[in-house]
């Protein structure tokens, strides 16, 4: 494969896991803590009502998994492809 | 000792600190001066990010807000930490690849414009001071408290230290200075949250704790508090009242914003390796998220102890001659006063306004108790739901500060929560002012008016924008335009509505030429400022009144920056879509981009 090749594929699996990651950072802020709290509010953690929490601290917890699995996953295609710095 | 003894000891000692590390790493050469040479390691620079993004508006003001608003305040925790997904996946590894020194000139290069250099230099300005005017005046609240100083003095001292660190010691002293900054105002936050979560729910982990029973009876904290604020006439605290359209917005244009601010993408030029930029933005959000997690329950439990110091055990409150002397203190300074609306002598906090206003205003006389006299009360109408007539004003941005004192914690923890506050808006204002410094000098000087110049004279015009950067904020810090984390939250809007669209547009898109690049930069900035400013004026009177029936789409001054992006989205796809694409030079540039490795 050209070296060109390559790179357009490495940015596609990028792309595509990109997407993947702000699907879940989009429900769990604005879906979770947004649009739909009111539902989530019925359910309950503890002293916590579910959409709440998720608005003040699930969200956030959430975000550095994200990052985290993101790096994990982008360390594997950089190798894959040869692109690792 | 005496708490003003023990304020002075801790600033005294944390400022010696500071200044001590940007000393000993004095910047030599412009790459250091700018980047630090590139050598910064990813957890540092974790550190020295979430130092220079938590400022006066994380570590003061927002728990304060949390406390007032409960729900509805979820949107800064929300906004300020989800756009660190924003940045690690579609913006830090790209830029750290590209590799140079200032967003303006990265601008620049990928839309081959000078045009588009100078206005992201404009947007940055914008941007820039706009954040800064709330720094400053987070500096201005600590001081007038704990120095008991004006506020005018407060803000000179500021302005002078800032001075000395970010003129003599460069980006490099800056990172090292804003690691200490991190570890002084994370200890300064974390330690009077976990005394007060032991005191109130008898755990010793906040994030925990608020969510857990009363020490001395099974109700829930939380449950407690939404029936203590419903009894007031307040909306419940888990509850809301803001329209979601407008949470929506707000949420973007902080998300977006944090992802698009400057003086925080540049710290991704500091690391090492592509893959460390990615790293370097989880490792900020990990220590960004120490003080966001907390801060929830800082706010919940001030509320619940500000309501109970006030209204008493039996909720029909507490005389004036009763309350402990941080009552008193902050009545001093202007920030906290008290009508006595019904005449019983009491003072009763519920829903409503105790004042006719934005501010409280006194005169030189005291009343009956010592209290200080109002001269601007409400009528003292009793609002719906609430048992009696608000008689108490509390400025938002107060709470953290006076939170420990409300607990009753001792002396030591009320000092060091100054110094952290102090180090907050410290450490940003230094690295906001880096970034104006370095665009001027750099993006506009040496590129595009006066070519020739040396690297010395370089720098020289740098430190000269630092200073006039310095007096403007400080003008600015004197006369701002709302609470910090308003202020704040406007530069945020800015932001997401000028440079995030250019800079993912860049990256993300071949196609997006120069026409659309600067049509939709200017379009969103325009937009917004003009917004913002015709709902709030800041240099004259505003247009209009700030209330929901004058709003577009009922979108407060604040959340507008959402909406401003999503313009500038359009604007440049579509102006691109007409014009030819970028020239082949280009479009291998940012092929170029997106892999690690390579040219660069």
């Amino acid at each position: 494969m050209s070296k060109e090749l390559t790179h357009k594929a490495y940015w596609r699996e990028n792309i595509k896991l990109i997407l993947t990651c702000l699907v879940i950072w989009f429900l769990v802020s604005f879906g979770c803590g947004v649009f739909f709290v009111e539902e989530l509010n019925q359910i309950r953690l503890g002293g916590f009502k579910l959409g709440f929490w998720f608005a003040q601290q699930g969200s956030i917890y959430s975000f550095l998994l994200l990052i985290f699995f993101y790096n994990y996953k982008m360390n594997q295609l950089d190798k894959k492809y040869q692109v690792n710095d | 000792m005496e708490l003003q003894t023990l304020t002075f000891l801790f600033v005294g000692l944390s400022f010696a600190l500071y200044i001590a590390i940007a000393i000993k790493s004095r910047a030599d050469s412009t790459e250091e001066f700018y980047v630090a040479g590139g050598h910064v390691h990813p957890v540092f620079n974790g550190m020295a990010t979430a130092a220079d993004w938590m400022s006066a508006a994380s570590f003061i003001s927002m728990a304060g807000l949390i406390a007032f608003l409960g729900y509805d305040a979820s949107v800064y925790l929300m906004g300020w930490t989800g756009g660190y997904v924003l940045l690690a996946m579609l913006l830090a590894p790209y830029l750290r690849k590209y590799g140079k020194f200032t967003v303006p000139e990265f601008i620049g290069e990928r839309y081959y414009s000078k045009t588009a250099r100078i206005v992201a230099v404009v947007c940055l300005i914008f941007i820039s001071f706009t954040y800064i005017a709330g720094q400053m005046r987070g500096v201005g609240i600590v001081f007038s408290r704990f120095l008991e100083v004006d506020i005018i003095s407060g803000l000179i001292i500021g302005m002078c230290v800032v001075f000395v660190y970010a003129v003599l010691g460069g980006m490099k002293g800056i990172t090292y200075t804003q690691v200490a900054q991190y570890c002084v105002l994370i200890f300064a936050y974390t330690v009077p949250a976990i005394f007060i979560s032991l005191q109130i729910t008898g755990s010793p982990i906040p994030q925990i704790g608020f969510g857990g029973t009363l020490i001395n009876d099974s109700t829930y904290m939380l449950d407690k508090l939404d029936l203590i604020v419903t009894d007031l006439g307040f909306t419940a605290y888990t509850g809301g009242s803001e329209s979601t359209i407008n949470l929506f917005f707000l949420t973007l244009a902080l998300m977006a914003g944090t992802a698009g601010l400057p003086h925080v993408i540049v710290r991704f030029f500091t690391v090492p390796k592509v893959s460390d930029a990615r790293r370097s933005a989880g490792y900020a959000l990990l220590f960004i998220a120490l003080l966001y997690t907390v801060a929830p329950a800082v706010g919940s439990m001030a509320r619940l102890n500000l309501i109970e110091t006030i209204n008493g055990e039996d909720s029909t409150g507490v005389s004036y001659s009763e309350m402990p002397g941080w009552f008193k203190t902050w009545e001093n300074s202007g920030l906290l006063a008290w009508y006595d609306h019904n005449e019983d002598g009491k003072v009763q906090y519920a829903k409503g306004s105790p004042i006719d206003g934005k501010v409280p205003e006194f005169d030189e006389t005291r009343g009956e108790q010592g209290e200080r006299i109002l001269t601007n009360p409400s009528e003292g109408q009793i609002a719906e739901g609430a048992p009696f007539a608000n008689e108490l004003y509390v400025d938002r941005d107060i709470m953290v500060l006076a939170n420990p004192e409300i607990a009753g914690l001792p002396n030591w923890v009320i000092a060091l929560i100054a110094a952290g506050g102090i180090a907050a808006a410290l450490s940003t204002a230094a690295g906001l002012l880096l970034v104006i410094s370095s665009s001027i000098s750099h993006d506009l000087m040496k590129s595009t008016f006066a070519p020739n110049i040396t690297e010395k004279q370089e720098l020289m015009y740098g430190r000269i924008a630092i200073t006039v950067a310095i007096v403007i904020a400080g003008y600015l810090g004197a006369n701002p335009p709302g609470w910090v984390a308003e202020t704040v939250a406007m530069a945020f809007g800015l932001a997401a509505s000028s440079l995030f669209p250019a800079i993912l547009l860049g990256i993300f898109s071949i196609r997006v030429n120069r026409t659309g690049a600067v049509a939709g930069m200017l379009i969103g900035l325009i937009f917004t400022f003009c917004y913002i400013i015709y709902f709030k004026g800041v240099f004259f009177e505003p247009f209009a009144e700030n209330i929901e029936e004058n709003w577009l789409f009922g979108i407060t001054p604040q959340a507008i920056g959402g909406l401003g992006m999503i313009l500038n989205f359009v604007v440049a796809l579509t102006v691109s879509h007409f014009t030819p694409a970028p020239p082949q030079k280009i479009q291998e540039m940012v092929a170029d981009l997106r892999v690690p490795t390579g040219r660069f």
